[in-house]
């Protein structure tokens, strides 16, 4: 309790010192005003924003550096080159991989996700075998997994959880066996932000010699991963949750898991021959990216890691914690709301209901106050099964929101029941 | 406020509080499901068609104020039109919501409709307002299932 208390006055001191106005400063999209009012941004975990230094990469190389990459032997396509594979680099020791070559570039989660399914989930998973994935997973961690099982008529498992909306982990350790082939669950909740425990739930796989492709989408914003520390098998992340241009993502996979992997889109880059008798593939990680790939957003994914490097992750995280206390004290404190998603580990999401009220109605009116909330089922329908709610309104915080938009959200919220009453 | 409190209207909360005909109807010959997979919106019209005429409209499901209040209202609209004046009335009410019905210098059946016409100045609110008459249409016409998507 002593350390917890501890730990909380040093995050409350971190968050102190944050000069959240010098932060506002970088990102040019929350100066204007939405209906007359200035803007709130709280959507950060459907995408987040982009800083002037990442728009100013992504200009520079539009600008200057733009040719194809790998191919070329001219002065532009190598200037390409080096700036598409120096963000892969970046990328690298932002999660702390082993190599750059596991670091695959993908167009969001979404399609990291897809990856894993074609390349490992088709090639080594068949009949009877049995995936698990969790209650609180978005509709892309569950769908192609969901395809998969019936294509080849394996079973899909799920980890229920609790009203808090923490993962059982007694009800998980039950469903691995000798069946499982594979666990995806996701690191932070997107409907819910409930942080799940998955360094020990990949440990547990792993007695099983089960691989784990945790979806990274609402974590790899909000805090320092270490992929080698999880020892998690695949993590795949988007760069428009995390102030990077959309189309920018990354699947991280383990070497070894990754090389006897079928390659997922066949095309140009991927290759190292063809005829029309056989093709021999590349090398990691080029094996992974057929055609032309996103080179101006991932360049841009890059520059946003070196942003967030710049501003400190820690102190960024600490302060959006605190943000999140803050923003559940004053909506708890208001009759008629209820927070959907209690757990006791949570980041950066705050998802609720009012009574008698519809999300939608909610998020309509708090647009006309220039406040951007997320209203609806979030991508994940049966977390919303589950809550027994048709949809919830979700405010998503990112370190360059503040208190004050918080008294904003919550001001208007009573607004929104007054109108109801 | 103002593009607000238009669309928020008493008479829209109060059939959002109080929908009318909200329930099962035990002697419908037609009836349809419909769906908004955008905000999860879903309801069910109930018809009991008897000569051509609607004889009985009811419906049940769940959706946002102005989904359940366009719903309700659509109910009291249709109940007793042949099915004739109940598509009519379906092609005006889209055709105000979509901002190419000027609703108050044209001919139209509507009524009480119009005050749905502000749901126009809030382009992703216009399926919640359409999706009850959407799916009556397609109740009038056999079809079961309908998605505004």
């Amino acid at each position: 309790m002593a350390t917890i208390e501890k730990s909380l006055t040093e995050e409350k001191e971190q968050a102190a010192t944050w000069d959240v106005e010098r932060i506002r400063a970088d990102f040019p999209v929350l100066r204007q005003t939405v209906n007359g009012k200035p803007l709130v941004y709280l959507d950060n975990a459907a995408s987040s924003q982009v800083p002037q230094v990442v728009i100013e990469r992504g200009s520079m190389y539009l600008e200057q550096e733009h040719s194809n990459i790998h191919r070329g032997v001219h002065y532009l396509s190598q200037k390409a080159t080096t700036a598409y594979e120096g963000a892969r680099e970046t990328v690298k020791r932002f999660i702390n991989a082993r190599g750059s070559k596991e670091c695959i570039f993908v167009r969001g989660a979404t399609e990291g996700i897809n990856l894993v399914m074609h390349g490992y989930g088709r090639k080594f998973i068949s009949a009877e075998d049995e995936i698990i994935i969790s209650a609180m997973e978005h509709h892309a961690n569950i769908v192609p997994w969901q395809m998969l099982c019936e294509e080849k008529g394996a079973r899909l498992r799920v980890i229920p959880m609790n009203d808090a909306g923490e993962l059982l982990l007694d009800e998980y350790e039950g469903l691995l066996n000798e069946r499982t082939k594979l666990v995806a669950v996701n690191h932070v909740s997107n409907a819910l932000g409930t942080i799940n425990p998955i360094k020990a739930m990949i440990e547990s796989a792993h007695k099983y010699g089960v691989p784990v492709l945790i979806d990274g989408a609402q974590s790899a914003p909000h805090m320092i991963v270490d992929v080698q520390d999880l020892d998690c098998d695949f993590y795949a992340f988007s760069g428009h949750k995390m102030f990077a241009p959309t189309g920018s993502g990354v699947v991280y996979g383990k070497a070894r898991l990754l090389e006897q992997m079928n390659p997922f889109q066949g095309g140009g880059d991927m290759i190292k021959s063809v005829t029309f008798e056989k093709t021999t593939f590349a090398d990691l990680p080029n094996k992974f990216e057929a055609g032309t790939p996103a080179i101006a957003s991932q360049i841009g994914l890059g520059a946003a890691i070196d942003y967030l490097n710049s501003i400190g992750r820690e102190q960024a995280a600490a302060y959006e914690h605190e943000l999140l206390r803050y923003a559940t004290e004053r909506l708890s404190g208001i009759e008629g709301v209820r927070i959907i998603g209690t757990a006791r580990e949570k980041a950066s999401v705050l998802s609720f209901v009012i009574d008698e009220i519809h999300a939608h109605d909610i998020g309509t009116i708090l647009d006309q106050e220039g406040i951007a909330v997320r209203a609806g089922h979030h991508c994940a329908q049966p977390v919303m099964q589950r809550f027994n709610v048709p949809a919830t309104a979700r405010a998503s915080f990112a370190f360059y929101n503040t208190k004050e938009e918080v008294d904003v959200l919550a001001n208007t919220i009573e607004k929104v029941i007054e109108i109801f009453s | 406020m103002s593009e607000l409190s238009e669309l928020y209207q008493q008479v829209i909360l109060d059939h959002n509080k109080k929908p009318r005909n909200f329930r099962k109807l035990e002697t419908a010959n037609h009836s349809a499901e419909g769906y908004n997979p955008l905000c999860g919106d879903q309801l069910t019209v109930y018809l009991h068609l008897e000569d051509d005429a609607v004889r009985e409209i009811s419906f049940e499901g769940s959706g946002c104020a102005i989904s359940k209040a366009a719903a309700s209202m659509m109910t009291q609209a249709v109940k007793g039109k042949s099915k004739h004046e109940a598509e009519q009335l379906f092609t005006e009410f889209h055709r105000m919501v979509t901002g190419e019905l000027d609703e108050e210098n044209t001919q139209n059946a509507l009524g009480n409709l119009k005050i749905f016409s502000g749901v126009r100045e809030f382009p992703v609110r216009i399926k919640c307002a359409s999706l009850a008459w959407h799916t009556m249409h397609a109740a009038l016409n056999n079809q079961e299932l309908v998605s505004t998507e």
